[in-house]
């Protein structure tokens, strides 16, 4: 249906050519002078253009404003992160920057070109240099770009630069693979276990090196709890391609390198559900299960089935490409008052005794019902998350 | 394009001569293997407008699975092939190897080679006075050196497992390990291979360009008489001799981890069920080594369409390019601090973050020169007399696309902001504006421009009239929304976005986009249309139809190999007399002598 529709398109547009170039050569009979054939611009045709240049700028403001109305409530709203608001803060007054600059050269630009359209007999004004103009657009970029660098680099440095010492700080690794994550909590002795892609083993999925005392307590999940009001340090390890842990709504990302390990901090300040009663978040999820529902109907008459309604979570994503189902490869975040964080993670098995139960049961699952701590043997890693497509399969070998 | 026989050369002072022995040209020394610059220009030209096709098209059937996911297609079917497309839904794979080979195509084959080798190698010995390139075999190979690369580049799209699929930045260890994704086997092959040679021929072209212009310039023509065009290409020449060895460098290292079982890039990888024997390597070291010529690249793109739109502009608004000195300034400044911003790709690489803070002072720094040049090109607008030819209004179009997007290389190359916009839509937007439609534009108006100096004909105005507006219109009504997109954290190189409900509200967005780039598109074959008739059929040209100063215009309409019938000419003068108080006509062309007690009146 949809190709039909794009051909039909293309065929419309092709007669629009083809009418165009025939109004535009009717309009040519009337200007009989000298250079009507030349194919060089004549006075019509700088009036035409002329007037269009001045038409492009009303389309440049019509099209902002109207985008700005239209898609300005698709941008990421109120964050979650200690440092989020002073990141939205920058991003607002590099974007007012923005838009008066734009606003301002695109006017002169198009209208210049409008106001000084080309007419037989007119002269240009010989003007070929003048050092005060010049110096004044040199220096104000300078000083306007010189205020915008101090204040980034000084959110670069509160947001980079992070004391590990600090007290209460919760340590998590988010370890990547094609195509899904997995965190691994310090747990209560604070300190990560050694790890290694070359330990990996049966449910030791992450190559945690079981023989490190710091490892004893180690716990693996497969969704990220986070305390609300406490520094995490994250450290993040891949075990085969690059990927990217991005966390749109904390405004934080990092990418996540096999055989490195990077970090990033962020302080979370507001949990799952509080997020979930914010006016910005609720209309969102509103607008978007109205288009659910109407894909669904749509889905449902033709009978398949429908989608299941949205709430929201916070989502960690891939954001470098790793492979074909890259677009898939999320894991849901969570934010909590911190007695529920230390009751979910207190209700984990260590990876230790996962271990150790699953050596001495191999054909009993490692977690208890309910934990999807996947219990994957070594080679399903390639595809550790099955897909949802039938066109992903396709390329599973 | 005929007509070698006839002309007689002048012993010129430069003893340069490329052609003393008088000799029929064959079919195949004239049109194939020829060492005439304006014959390898033209070749240049029609590879690239070729590759444009294919890149172009291929954007096209990858909107189309981001705005109407996983729907079957006949067009896929088609072109895709039943292997590619199983019951005309594309695969997931294909998707990102369309959008790999799309960007490499542009990037390297249309802007860098369509663009900068067509423009210099037409531009370089006709403006600047001589005869031809100082090394016309050297030329010769070059372009055919382009050309095997561009074939192979083809060739692996045929290939079974698919074509090179890493994203066009090729990062291992995705690009080094075809378990990781099919592509990466022999189409990464493939890709690696033809980015070699590519980078041979470039090199290649780029020595020849700046030895031309050191040695080759006429009498009178210092280097502060140069129209800015001839700047443009020389800088760009010098940063892609500076630069593309070091890509050579990283894709032979690539090579050695992929086929030779070296750990340059690679370390600790579990992948399908083993651990491979890698350990030691970083692919943060491959993102230095790519983006040390990966960012001066996108110089060594839009720098020659700002040369080309310098010159079109002055010659169209029939008044001087506005601050002559303080536009070769701002090329030397971005020529510069290109080299030493390639660090503002990688803010979240994992790199040591200090460096981050660096690398933030020196890209927002680009803004500056960016910046004058902007101020300059609209001044240069101001009171001028504007003859609103097809080539002056694409480079308008240039200057406006550049603003706008380079506007928000503000908030990328700042490092606290690209924390949540790096590898977004965002960063799509800002690049397609501010080097790849601003190069495109910059390109088409250099071949309306300068069509009449190739094929001796004018392209139909009315037709680059249509060509241009619809363009300009498509182009934002493509590359605007993606910015919201982008800012609502839409990650690039997915799929599909229907496995995260939360970017749900953002499908009608992708689908408004996707209908702008086929309409867009398809007014391309008007372009395409008008320029392959144009060849045949169109107008003939006048020896200087726009009026215009520079050398390349006292050259004869039909091309003789040597340039000009006799005597190379001498300048007097900058190219930019335009409007000249005190001369009858609107324009003084460079080889006429000053008049007695002229002023020269610019700085």
């Amino acid at each position: 249906m949809t190709s039909l529709l794009v051909i039909i398109v293309l065929v419309l547009l092709g007669i629009a050519i083809w009418q165009l170039t025939k109004i535009f050569h009717l309009t040519q009979v009337g200007a009989a002078n000298n250079d009507e054939f030349s194919e060089v611009a004549n006075d019509r045709d700088n009036n035409v253009n002329g007037y269009l240049m001045f038409g492009f700028i009303g389309f440049i403001y019509i099209g902002t404003i109207y985008s700005l109305l239209k898609w300005g409530h698709l941008v990421l709203g109120t964050p979650a992160s200690e440092h989020g608001p002073d990141y939205d803060n920058l991003m607002a007054i590099s974007m007012w920057l923005i838009f008066i600059v734009q606003g301002l050269t695109q006017f002169l630009l198009h209208y210049f070109a409008f106001k000084h359209r080309g007419k037989e007999g007119n002269k240009a004004f010989y003007y070929a240099d003048n050092d005060k103009l010049e110096f004044i657009w040199t220096i104000i970029p300078v000083i306007v770009l010189a205020g915008l660098i101090l204040y980034g680099l000084y959110a670069w440095t509160n947001i980079m630069f992070i004391d590990q010492e600090k007290e209460d700080t919760v340590l998590v690794e988010v370890y990547a693979k094609q195509f899904s994550w997995e965190v691994r909590y310090a747990g209560p002795d604070g300190v990560l276990g050694k790890a290694n892609v070359r330990y990996i083993e049966g449910v030791n999925t992450l190559g945690v090196d079981m023989s490190d005392p710091n490892a004893q307590d180690d716990i693996v999940a497969t969704e990220l709890h986070l305390p609300k009001g406490k520094q995490v340090v994250f450290k993040f390890r891949s075990q085969d391609v690059l990927h990217s842990a991005y966390f749109p709504h904390f405004r934080a990302q990092m990418n996540v390198v096999p055989g490195m390990v990077t970090e990033f901090a962020f302080v979370p300040t507001v949990n799952t559900d509080d997020m979930r009663q914010d006016e910005g978040i609720m209309k969102k999820v509103a607008n978007i299960n109205e288009i659910r529902s109407k894909k669904s109907a749509q889905l449902v008459a033709e009978g398949k089935t429908a989608l299941d309604p949205y709430t929201f979570d916070y989502l960690l994503l891939c954001n470098k490409i790793c492979g074909a189902s890259h677009y898939n490869m999320q894991m849901k975040v969570v934010v909590e008052d911190d007695a529920d964080f230390k009751k979910w993670l207190s209700d984990k098995e260590t990876l230790a005794s996962a271990v150790k139960k699953s050596k001495e049961d191999a054909a009993k699952p490692a977690e208890p019902a309910g934990q999807a701590v996947p219990v994957k043997g070594a080679d399903s890693t390639a595809a550790a998350k099955p897909d949802s497509t039938m066109v992903a399969q396709v390329i599973k070998k | 394009m005929s007509a070698v026989g006839h002309e007689v050369h002048g012993h010129d002072d430069h003893g340069h001569d490329a052609h003393e022995h008088h000799h029929k040209d064959t079919f195949i020394t004239k049109y194939i293997f020829s060492i005439d610059h304006k014959m390898i220009a033209k070749q240049y030209l029609i590879t690239g407008i070729i590759m444009g096709v294919i890149g172009v098209g291929m954007s096209l059937l990858f909107r189309m699975q981001i705005a109407w996911p996983e729907e079957s297609f006949k067009i896929f079917e088609i072109l895709l092939g039943d292997k590619f497309a199983p019951d005309g839904v594309m695969r997931n794979d294909i998707y990102l190897a369309l959008v790999t080979i799309h960007g490499t195509i542009m990037v390297f084959f249309v802007l860098t080679a369509g663009l900068s080798g067509t423009f210099s190698n037409l531009l370089i010995p006709l403006q600047i006075g001589a005869r031809d390139m100082a090394s016309g075999f050297m030329n010769m190979i070059s372009y055919w050196l382009f050309f095997l690369s561009a074939v192979i580049m083809i060739m692996s799209l045929f290939v079974e497992a698919g074509p090179a699929s890493a994203g066009w930045t090729i990062y291992p260890p995705l690009s080094a390990l075809p378990q990781a994704i099919p592509g990466s086997g022999t189409g990464m092959t493939l890709w690696l291979v033809s980015m070699a040679i590519f980078i041979a021929s470039s090199l290649m072209g780029s020595l020849n360009y700046v030895v031309t212009v050191i040695n080759l310039r006429t009498k009178g023509m210092s280097m502060t008489r140069l129209p800015l065009t001839i700047w443009a290409f020389f800088i760009t020449a010098v940063i892609g001799i500076v630069s593309f060895p070091v890509l050579l460098s990283a894709a032979l290292l690539l090579i050695f981890d992929r086929s030779f079982g070296t750990s340059f890039f690679l370390s600790d990888i579990f992948i399908a069920g083993e651990v491979l024997h890698y350990q030691g390597g970083s692919p943060v070291l491959f993102e230095h080594l790519f983006w040390f010529l990966g960012h001066p690249e996108v110089y060594i793109v839009i720098l020659p369409a700002m040369g080309l739109v310098s010159e079109i502009m002055a010659t169209n608004s029939r008044k001087p390019i506005f601050g002559y000195r303080a536009m070769i300034t701002s090329i030397l400044a971005i020529a510069f601090l290109s080299t030493i911003v390639w660090g503002h790709h990688m803010f979240v690489s994992g790199m040591n973050p200090f460096l981050g803070s660096v690398f933030t002072f020196t890209t927002l720094l680009i803004a500056i020169p960016s910046a004058v040049k902007a101020f300059n090109w609209i001044t240069t607008l101001w009171r001028g007399n504007l003859q609103l030819n097809p080539a002056m209004l694409f480079s308008i179009g240039m200057v406006s696309t550049f603003i706008t997007g380079g506007l928000t290389g503000i908030i990328l190359g700042d490092s606290t902001l690209d924390i949540n916009v790096h590898d977004t839509y965002f960063v799509i937007a800002h690049f397609h504006l501010v080097m790849g439609i601003s190069a495109l534009y910059g390109m088409f108006a250099g071949i309306y421009h300068w069509f009449p100096k190739m094929f001796g004909r004018m392209m139909n105005k009315n037709l680059g009239y249509i060509h241009f507006w619809v363009t300009a219109v498509c182009a934002y009504g493509v590359f605007f929304p993606m910015h919201f997109i982008g800012l609502a954290g839409l990650p690039r190189r997915y799929y599909t976005n229907t496995a995260f409900p939360l970017f749900d509200d953002l499908a009608d967005v992708n689908v408004l986009i996707t209908l702008f780039a086929i309409v867009g598109a398809a007014f391309q074959i008007v372009f395409l249309w008008n320029f392959f008739y144009s060849i045949f059929k169109g107008k003939r040209a006048p020896q200087n139809p726009w009026r215009a100063n520079t050398l390349e215009w006292t050259t004869p309409v039909e091309h003789i190999h040597g340039n000009w019938p006799g005597e190379i000419p001498e300048v007097y003068r900058w190219p930019y007399d335009y409007s000249k108080p005190g001369h009858d006509e609107d324009f003084v062309m460079q080889t006429v002598p000053m008049k007695e007690g002229e002023e020269v009146l610019h700085h």
